[in-house]
């Protein structure tokens, strides 16, 4: 029935140490499929694989705006995705009602943390299965963080989350140190490579299951003015198209990537939401 | 006539046992009607008053002055009131209007840059931040018919940028490069905007300092509710200072020559 002893209640610590429901959820973070984001002087991007449970179904959105200077890529569980953007989509209300001021993007994902930590220590409540990459931009500069469902948060440089997101971390690892000073078309580039890298053999990124995400001044590959400058705006469909076309096929792999609108997604593939077993 | 004395001195209801015949438990209730109305009060008015507050925009940011006169009606009842206050490091609120509900300002707004300052990001709030939320606070007052009484300037200095602002009891907001409030607005403010307006960025803080001790002078001369004491608040790039209180010097020869002042005889 349970997988162990000490899993039938969050609040409690198994003789290790650990409390098992919150490390269960870190695992509903893993069965979403992957996000990626990285962060220059002047840009913050995001990009996210998005999944259809079938041919006839649409695809599962990944990113929500906030605010102007803020949004998120989500992975694991959107219904609790939506409640906690809607909280920050209330706090950041909030911040430009009382003090005319967009909120700190720290004290957003501050803010977010602090609810899922509640989570993980008051009896009868059950963590949030879902994990974010928030990207914002504020007095500061622009950020990157990622949020957990075990209240954990921190700021990165380049950070991925989700399905086979250790494959996306590892090609952000080795290039990392390039981003800081990258032009936007460089650094989605790189955003690019590093989630190719979480697809399965025989699959590939498209314009129908790719989603970039992004903070700063337009780039010269975007047709629709983005107003006000440099607000947060999501890019899908044709609007990716032309960042597909700059990736730089895989040394390693022999086959072509990304020529636009290949890929049939599998039918009846993993879905998003499913825990059982 | 009403043979009741416990009723005597109360608002009398015509409408009810107007010959006061009924027994004493029967009594006539001449409570008020309103239900909602009892067991609240609300402000109907000041009370202990500050006068005007005085505020420019100068070479290096914002300089600000206002008497340490609080009355009490037509009563000088308190002359030691320092009616300017500073909120974090870049700005200053200068109240005029109610004293209490200044200092009710003065208090929630202290707890408010407490909680900002624990959390230690960088993210300090500005002049322009403290006078939306100001504002927000007054206009959320008066709509609840329960208003601060007081016309405030917030007046600042963050990031390069000075910054003044006007808000009242009412809510209402406006932004000059000069501000005055109460008396100050009709005596004080057509000389500070021919000395100040298009010399914003020229004018030293001596210069700055000497306007302000004509306007000062002046209210004291005409205003009835101010003292000659006063201090100065200065925000600039250095923050914020508070000057300790200072004296004007005025002169009464004039006033001998003047019929129904001094000693005359006819």
């Amino acid at each position: 029935m349970f997988r162990n002893t000490y899993d039938s209640d969050n609040t409690v610590f198994s003789p290790q140490g650990r409390l098992h429901q919150v490390e269960y959820a870190l695992e509903a973070v893993k069965q979403g499929s992957a996000a990626v984001g990285l962060r220059s002087k002047t840009h913050a991007v995001l990009l996210a694989l998005k999944r259809s449970t079938g041919e006839l179904a649409s695809y599962q959105q990944k990113m929500f705006r906030i605010d102007d200077h803020v949004g998120i890529a989500i992975a694991g569980l959107t219904s609790d995705a939506r409640v906690l953007s809607n909280f920050m989509r209330q706090q950041a209300m909030s911040s430009k009602m009382l003090f005319n001021r967009p909120v700190p993007v720290n004290r957003l994902v501050g803010s977010i943390a602090d609810k899922a930590q509640v989570n993980t220590q008051e009896y009868g409540r059950r963590p949030y299965g879902v994990g974010f990459l928030v990207i914002g931009h504020d007095q500061s500069g622009p950020h990157l963080y990622e949020f957990s469902p075990s209240g954990n948060s921190y700021e990165y440089f380049a950070m991925s989350i989700g399905a086979r997101s250790q494959s996306a971390k590892t090609y952000l690892e080795k290039h990392y140190e390039e981003f800081a000073d990258a032009p936007l078309e460089d650094l989605i580039r790189h955003g690019l490579h590093a989630l190719r890298e979480t697809l399965q053999q025989d699959k590939e990124l498209n314009v129908n299951n790719t989603s970039i995400g992004l903070i700063g001044p337009t780039s010269e590959h975007e047709t629709k003015a983005t107003l006000p400058q440099g607000a947060f705006r999501i890019l899908e469909n044709e609007a990716v198209e032309p960042f597909l076309q700059t990736m730089v096929a895989k040394s390693t792999d022999s086959s072509a990537p990304a020529p636009a609108g290949a890929s049939s997604s599998g039918a009846g593939g993993s879905s998003d939401v499913q825990m059982s077993g | 006539m009403d043979h009741f004395p416990t009723n005597w001195g109360r608002p009398r209801n015509d409408a009810y046992d107007a010959y006061g015949t009924f027994p004493l438990p029967h009594r006539p209730n001449n409570d008020t009607k309103d239900a909602f109305a009892s067991g609240v009060q609300r402000t109907q008015q000041p009370i202990v008053t500050g006068t005007s507050v005085l505020a420019l925009k100068y070479k290096d940011g914002i300089m600000m002055a206002a008497d340490n006169l609080a009355s009490y009606g037509s009563l000088a009842r308190f002359k030691d009131v320092q009616r300017l206050h500073p909120v974090g490091k870049y700005t200053v609120i200068g109240a005029g209007g109610d004293i209490s509900d200044f200092q009710y300002i003065q208090k929630f707004l202290e707890e408010l840059i407490i909680e900002e300052f624990t959390s230690q990001d960088g993210h300090d709030l500005g002049p322009a931040e403290i006078h939306e939320y100001l504002s927000q606070v007054m206009y959320a007052r008066r709509s609840k018919l329960n208003p601060l009484w007081n016309s405030l300037l917030v007046g600042g200095f963050k990031d390069g940028k000075s910054f003044l602002a006007y808000v009242d009891l009412l809510g209402t907001t406006y932004s000059a490069s000069t501000l005055a409030t109460g008396f100050g607005a009709y005596l004080a403010q057509p000389i500070l905007r021919k000395e100040v307006e298009g010399k914003e960025t020229e004018l030293t803080e001596d210069e700055a300092i000497r306007i302000m001790e004509t306007c000062i002078r002046v209210l004291y001369y005409r205003d009835a509710r101010s003292i000659d004491k006063y201090q100065l608040a200065t925000i600039t790039a250095d923050g914020v200072k508070i000057s300790d209180s200072r004296h004007i010097s005025t002169s009464w020869s004039f006033a001998e020559g003047i019929r129904g002042y001094g000693a005359q005889t006819q």
